[in-house]
């Protein structure tokens, strides 16, 4: 048997409640980590994971307390020992490599001080060695010219840099396990699957043990052997990753499996019910009694233990188990999409151009934007109504940028912006009248920035209906509760404020202000992506069923490629704020044509552990478009030459109807899809 | 990055300029002018025509600005009315007075401040930062006025250590005039650093709190190394603009103090010329004292600039 080298006994964690009760965060954990293996912790926000991983090193966050048991770590509990001791483990023997390193890095300190620091405290090396060591570690992260990074600051780096410099800091000190918190939530998916393939490549080389904590069961996927399932604190399922993968013996995780959307399968995934209780409202019985497709009676009174089943090597908390194992294989069902949309165009957008450049005093007297190389240039795109068209690109790819022109926050530079074939929007928002602007609604990211914390429900979803319809009284009231139901959220709702409610409750009151002003288009910007999956999937499916009811159109971007896949009807790749491809979802999906619809598509990670991810270009960042030539040439891995740079590429259309901006010739670019 | 500090420059220039022609138009519009109230009830006919001419004042406003401003800007601001002696040398001893007064209540005031900040924050609701933060708000709520009466009332009035007013002449050695000036830089310096050790604390609280600086203790960096290395340089960036605006702010309080303790210096002249309507002077001291506000937060906003690496390279980018 494998040496044990973190031992967690009995671990809760918690806090004191106002009231003086106490709260849990971690309920009785107990888990042991073994040399070289790499344990994924997956969970959905507030499961206790994140607490769980920095428990490991002994730390515990201002607020909260050890309620009891221990991490013991070298025959000694981490969380009794003094902080001087606690300082020759850190780092040294257990290092972290933290979820956002743009925040973690010091950023009044040079990368070579932060890495030099860890090299200083952690081991004995003379100046001229550590200097060498730098090089090297920076070297093994794979950075560029790793002499000029380490005398850059933090801010000088791009995301995924940043990232690899957290994992060289914490590989200065040679540790013996990894504690993992998220790393690559946040970045492209491109630099995602570059940065956990680097993990991978690690943990092979240096023998190391590593705790991977994530929300992302697709990460999760490509870099554990074991698997463990936390939920509102507790341990739920831990065993093999691929047995935990391909039959989840506990109905949370089967659920959790179901309600992410695939690639491979067009159409949305189903969702659970419910949401996780907060800390503190759980009183007897399972905690995921309330959204458990397969509870009996005896699980509302009475909490099941983890139980231990030596023939799966797997250890799971549910009375139930036994009828999921015989028929637990994720055989997803989807949701298939009605795509009802007519054949009447609702928008168009022809060469459009949009710029962030200041405007010099002499353009403003001119009321013109002079920006010769403009962060979104020549976009052609014609709207069906009805239709759900997904914009998809990596960060900086502009895909935010025109949702923001159409909504009228950002002006064209050139280009028209026409609804309907006779109203032109390419004004500013000041410039458009009041039914311009009830026709296009916007949904945002993040519900707790959009929604004003200081107005009830009701207020917030009255606003609309007051502004566009000069609804009063009684009127005013019914349309509000209508509106409510048709978002799946009762009367009760409308005297709470944003607070009081969850992250997903929040987003439907924003759908819901969304369709108070009975829009005909709805722009959605990332609207799942601060959501956990269980309730995006519920979110995804109540867009849906209220478009099919309302003939809405949808202008929907997302960084999920598979959410995408899901919800869209049409979809249009781009790059550098440049369109590259624009076709039906199914096909684009199906046979990606364009090399940076391939790159992006090849690094989506599925959570399974037999699909890998293709890395197909390198994931650098450029910082603007190039001046000419194909937006794509700097990371194409099938570049022609001379043409690519100098010349635009012109559009190709394909038999499915797929366009292309390519100098590959079509034949070309589909059979190598075929190999 | 130069052009950003000229541009800086630049501004401050043109706030200069819009505060000495309001300060010249309110002279302007004020009923009456130098003459008048020199000759009091012997201002009318020949008099006042002498008086007009020999103090250039016959000539229409806008000629009297322009040399008005070209004589200023040389350091010359015309004659002060009361004793009919050239501005230039009724300010210097006292601009010397004031500064010697406020440069003792920012060189005690400000590492004061800093350690105060940094202990109650790194104690944060521990015994010393219940202790410090107490006194702190509690002197940061007593108007000067009232604090240095008190001063007055017991250290010089019951206990008799320190005189209560400034006696001696400014131009005697620094060893005498010290214990004169002790109790007016305390009373000055006390609500400076109230307010500053406030702002160090919630910075470094702030500071304590992210991300960077959970890391560097994961990262096994000794308590005290991180808080000097990881911490600190942090925390008192944003200080800086702060204290420039506390400095700015302590002009306020060093008039009140030097009305109080008697005290020689710029804030007493303020109060002075107003009472014997001594305009000129009274211009004088509105352009002196807006120079000293621009330039403390011109200062302020270059030093910010210098040490945040990150607005560094932004300039250097552009």
């Amino acid at each position: 048997m494998t040496e044990i080298i973190q031992k967690v006994k009995n671990l809760s964690i918690g806090f004191k409640s106002k009231k003086g009760e106490e709260i849990l965060i971690l309920r009785n954990i107990t888990t042991n980590i073994k040399k070289g293996e790499t344990v994924g912790i997956v969970g959905e926000s507030g499961s206790g994971k994140s607490t769980l991983a920095l428990a490991m090193m002994g730390y515990v966050k201002h607020g909260l307390y050890t309620i009891g048991g221990e991490c013991e770590f070298n025959s000694s509990n981490l969380l009794k020992m003094k902080n001087r001791d606690l300082e020759k483990i850190r780092g040294r023997k257990i290092a972290m490599i933290p979820q956002n390193a743009g925040q973690a890095l010091t950023p009044n300190l040079k990368i070579g001080y932060q890495i030099d620091e860890a090299l200083q405290l952690h081991s004995d090396l003379k100046e001229e060695e550590r200097e060498q060591k730098i090089s090297e570690l920076l070297n093994k992260v794979r950075l560029p010219s790793p002499e000029t990074i380490a005398l850059r600051y933090p801010h000088e780096l791009s995301g995924g840099q940043q990232q690899r410099v957290a994992v060289a800091m914490a590989l200065a000190g040679t540790p013996d396990l990894l504690l993992l918190d998220e790393p690559t939530t946040g970045l492209d998916v491109t630099t995602q699957a570059h940065v956990l393939e680097l993990l991978n490549f690690i943990a092979k080389d240096t023998g190391t043990s590593m705790v991977y904590v994530s929300h992302d069961l697709g990460a999760i996927a490509q870099v554990s052997d074991r698997i463990i399932v936390m939920y509102s604190g507790e341990i739920v399922l831990e065993g093999p990753s691929r047995d935990i993968l391909k039959k989840p013996i506990h109905p949370y995780t089967y659920g959790l499996l179901k309600s992410i959307p695939k690639l491979s399968l067009a159409g949305l995934p189903q969702s659970m019910p419910g949401s996780q209780p907060q800390p503190g409202t759980m009183h007897r019985g399972c905690s995921f009694f309330d959204r458990c497709d397969f509870s009996e009676e005896k699980c509302k009174n009475n909490s099941p233990q983890l139980e231990y089943l030596k023939e799966l090597n797997t250890s799971v908390r549910c009375f139930n188990h036994k009828s999921l194992m015989n028929d637990s294989h994720v055989n997803q069902t989807v949701n298939k999409i009605k795509t009802s949309f007519l054949d009447k165009e609702i928008l168009n957008l022809s060469e459009v151009s949009i710029s962030y450049a200041k405007q010099k005093i002499l353009d403003q007297v001119l009321n013109r934007i002079s920006d010769d190389n403009p962060t979104v240039k020549d976009i052609n795109i014609n709207i069906k109504k009805g239709e759900t068209i997904a914009l998809v690109g990596e960060s900086g790819s502009g895909k935010s940028t025109i949702l923001k022109s159409i909504a009228g926050l950002l002006r064209t530079k050139e280009g028209i912006i026409k609804f309907d074939q006779d109203r032109n929007l390419s004004s500013d928002l000041k410039e458009r009248d009041p039914n311009d602007l009830r026709i296009i609604q916007l949904i945002f990211q993040n519900p707790d920035e959009s929604l004003n914390p200081n107005h009830t429900v009701e207020e917030i979803i009255a606003q609309p209906l007051k502004l566009y319809f000069g609804l009063k009284g009684e009127e005013l009231k019914k349309n509000i509760i209508d509106l409510l139901e048709k978002v799946r959220l009762g009367e009760f709702y409308t005297s709470r404020y944003p607070r009081q409610l969850s992250g997903g409750e929040k987003q439907r009151v924003a759908v819901a202000r969304a369709f108070a002003a009975k829009p005909d288009i709805i722009l959605c910007d990332e609207v799942t992506s601060a959501l956990d999956v269980s309730v995006q999937a519920a979110v995804l499916n109540l867009l849906q069923q209220l478009k099919e009811d309302f003939g809405t159109t949808y202008i929907f971007v997302s960084h999920d490629l598979a959410v995408v896949r899901a919800i869209s009807d049409r979809v249009a790749v781009l790059y550098q704020g440049r369109l590259c491809e624009v076709g039906p979802s199914k096909d684009v999906y199906k046979f990606p044509s364009h090399p940076y619809t391939e790159v992006l598509l090849g690094a989506v990670l599925e959570p399974d552990p037999d699909i890998k991810p293709k890395l197909v270009a390198e994931d650098i960042v450029e910082e603007k478009p190039p001046q000419k030539g194909c937006s794509f040439q700097g990371r194409c891995s099938r570049i022609l030459g001379d043409i690519c740079k100098n010349e635009v590429p012109p559009w190709q259309i394909t038999n499915n109807g797929n366009s292309i901006r390519c100098h590959i010739p079509l034949e070309e670019l589909q059979k190598d899809q075929i190999n | 990055m130069l052009f950003l500090i000229i541009k800086r420059i630049l501004l401050g220039l043109i706030t200069l300029f819009i505060v000495s022609l309001i300060t010249f138009v309110g002279t302007e519009i004020l009923p009456g002018d130098a003459c008048t109230t020199y000759l009091e009830r012997q201002a009318f006919g020949e008099q006042l025509e002498a008086c007009y001419r020999r103090l250039g004042l016959n000539v229409p406003a806008y000629e009297r600005y322009v040399s008005w401003a070209v004589n200023a800007i040389q350091g010359d601001f015309g004659y002060s009315l009361s004793g009919e002696m050239p501005i230039k040398e009724v300010l210097g001893p006292r601009i010397k007075n004031s500064l010697v007064l406020a440069s003792a209540a920012i060189f005690i005031g400000i590492p004061i401040a800093l350690i105060l900040g940094i202990v109650t924050a790194l104690w944060r609701d521990k015994l010393p930062d219940v202790a410090i933060s107490t006194v702190t708000i509690f002197a940061m709520t007593i108007p000067e006025f009232i604090s240095a009466t008190l001063l007055i009332l017991i250290i010089a009035i019951w206990l008799e250590w320190l005189p209560g007013i400034v006696i001696v002449p400014t131009d005697v050695s620094f060893l005498e005039l010290l214990p004169n000036i002790i109790l007016p830089v305390i009373a000055i310096a006390m609500i400076m650093t109230a307010h500053m050790a406030r702002m160090v604390r919630s910075s470094v609280i702030q500071v304590m709190a992210s991300e960077y600086v959970q890391m560097a203790i994961l990262k096994g960096v000794p308590y005290w190394k991180m808080v000097f290395k990881h911490v600190l340089p942090n925390a008192l960036l944003p200080a800086i603009n702060v204290v420039a605006l506390t400095i700015a702010w302590l002009l306020g309080g060093v008039v009140v103090t030097e009305v109080v303790f008697n005290y020689p210096g710029l804030g007493r002249l303020v109060i002075e010329s107003i009472s014997n309507r001594d305009l000129p002077t009274v211009q004088a001291l509105a352009i002196i004292l807006a120079s000293i506000y621009v330039s403390i937060n011109l200062l302020a906003d270059l030093m910010t600039l210098m040490l945040n690496p990150r607005l560094k390279t932004l300039q250097i980018r552009k």
